[in-house]
């Protein structure tokens, strides 16, 4: 029988649909593996509830745990507590912006969203602190959209929830 | 009828009202996909839509398995007709021009947001964790559409117009959001849902604000339509479910 530990190496080679440098495990969606005498427990959490990709995360876990041997598994989904960008690991956030994504930079949206509060964000490609936000929704739920006016260049801010 | 019967009997009721609104103004969102004054704006559109919808199935999910008589989602949003839907009827109503959909969204938004936070310590634990789920991406709709009801408001003569006749068409439709149902008491006394007065208090003072700062002007009260919970609808609800569930209904069970 598989250790937890092994449960979370192969977790380790499913990736987001939408993002596919990060992991499941990077992105912070794996609540809880358990494994005991009736086999092998997963806890999922949504990101967004309206994210299309979690069904396929849910189906490729399926894939990768049956490629990998083990058939008496189960995956349970929960929604609290919520999924936050803080849950994103540090590894995470170093290949999000390898991957030319802005990683988030602080937490869970508050009021100060509500009253004009935008933190700066740095360009993954130059560094620069030069950014403009052009909108809060991107190419897919979890981004917002940026521009650099260093280098010119549009990029993808994961925001925080 | 037992209490906790007479609980879940309200419970279910007030789960499909949140459900159908969330669905039928993310349906409604979603017309504009490919239509958007711009294109990042017409992704944030259906962005948001798909939030909405989200949010929506974990209401019916739930409304479902209360209700017990073996109907997912997809069975109570496709398969039930117009008289059955409690959705507010602000959110059925046509999405006109960009300062309509703007200003609908904004009414309701405002609504739900105050609604979902106070969620939040409902004594449901299921109900409490879907508003702590769908609270954190209703911020992020409440501000994009204040954002642009400002922008409209203080932008043009014509764009001011627009958002002004917006708020003045849609203000009738406001009231329903707020109706309660028979059963809504017994859940306030369960303390599983907030009291509707105090939502009503902190939408105001939203509306006033942002309203406020859009230069536009809050319109007075006069007639007010309701009865979107008791199914009393306006005569655009049934030509979105229409349209909405004819793959279900021209082909039982299709699946994807
Ligand atoms: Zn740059």
């Amino acid at each position: 029988m598989e250790t937890r530990e092994q449960i979370f190496d192969y977790l380790q080679e499913v990736f987001d649909p939408e993002v596919p440098v990060l992991s499941v495990v990077d992105l912070g969606i794996i609540r809880k593996v358990e494994v005991d005498a009736e086999g092998t427990h997963i806890t999922i959490t949504p990101t967004y509830t309206g994210c299309p990709a979690m069904n396929v995360i849910e189906e490729d876990i399926r894939a990768k745990l049956t490629e990998k041997g083990i058939n008496n598994f189960d995956i349970k989904t929960i929604l609290s507590p919520a999924w936050t960008t803080d849950w994103i690991s540090d590894e995470g956030k170093r290949k999000l912006k390898e991957y030319g994504i802005a990683p988030p930079e602080r937490s869970s949206p508050d009021k100060s969203l509500l009253s004009n509060h935008i933190k700066t964000i740095k360009c993954p490609r130059c560094g620069s602190t030069d950014t403009e936000m052009r909108s809060f929704f991107g190419s897919t739920a979890c981004k917002a959209l940026y521009v650099c006016h260093a280098c010119k260049e549009p990029f993808d801010y994961f925001k925080c929830l | 009828m037992s209490d906790a019967t007479a609980v879940n009997k309200s419970l279910l009721n007030y789960l499909l009202w949140l459900g159908d609104s969330n669905l039928v103004l993310g349906h409604r969102l979603s017309e504009w996909c490919g239509h958007g004054p711009i294109l990042e704006e017409d992704i944030a559109i259906t962005n948001i839509a798909l939030d909405l919808i989200g949010a929506s199935r974990l209401y019916l999910t739930y409304a479902g398995e209360l209700e017990g008589k073996g109907h997912t989602e997809d069975d109570l949003a496709y398969l039930r007709d117009v008289m059955n839907y409690k959705n507010c009827i602000l959110v059925e109503q046509l999405n006109g021009d960009f300062a309509n959909t703007m200003m609908r969204q904004f009414l309701f938004t405002a609504f739900s947001y105050h609604l979902q936070t106070a969620l939040l310590n409902s004594t449901n634990e299921q109900l409490r964790a879907i508003a702590e789920k769908s609270v954190k991406e209703t911020t992020y709709h409440l501000r994009h559409c204040s954002d642009w009801l400002i922008r409209l408001g203080g932008g043009t003569e014509e764009s001011h117009k627009r958002t002004q006749d917006a708020v003045d068409n849609l203000w009738m439709f406001t009231d329903d959001m707020f109706e309660v149902a028979e059963g809504d008491k017994l859940l306030v006394t369960e303390k599983i849902v907030p009291e509707m007065a105090t939502i009503y208090k902190q939408w105001e003072a939203t509306v006033k604000q942002v309203l406020d700062e859009a230069t536009i002007k809050v319109p007075q009260r006069s007639y007010m339509m309701k009865g979107g919970r008791k199914g009393i609808h306006t005569e655009h609800l049934g030509f979105l479910l229409a349209e909405m569930q004819f793959m279900q209904r021209a082909y039982p069970g299709a699946k994807w």
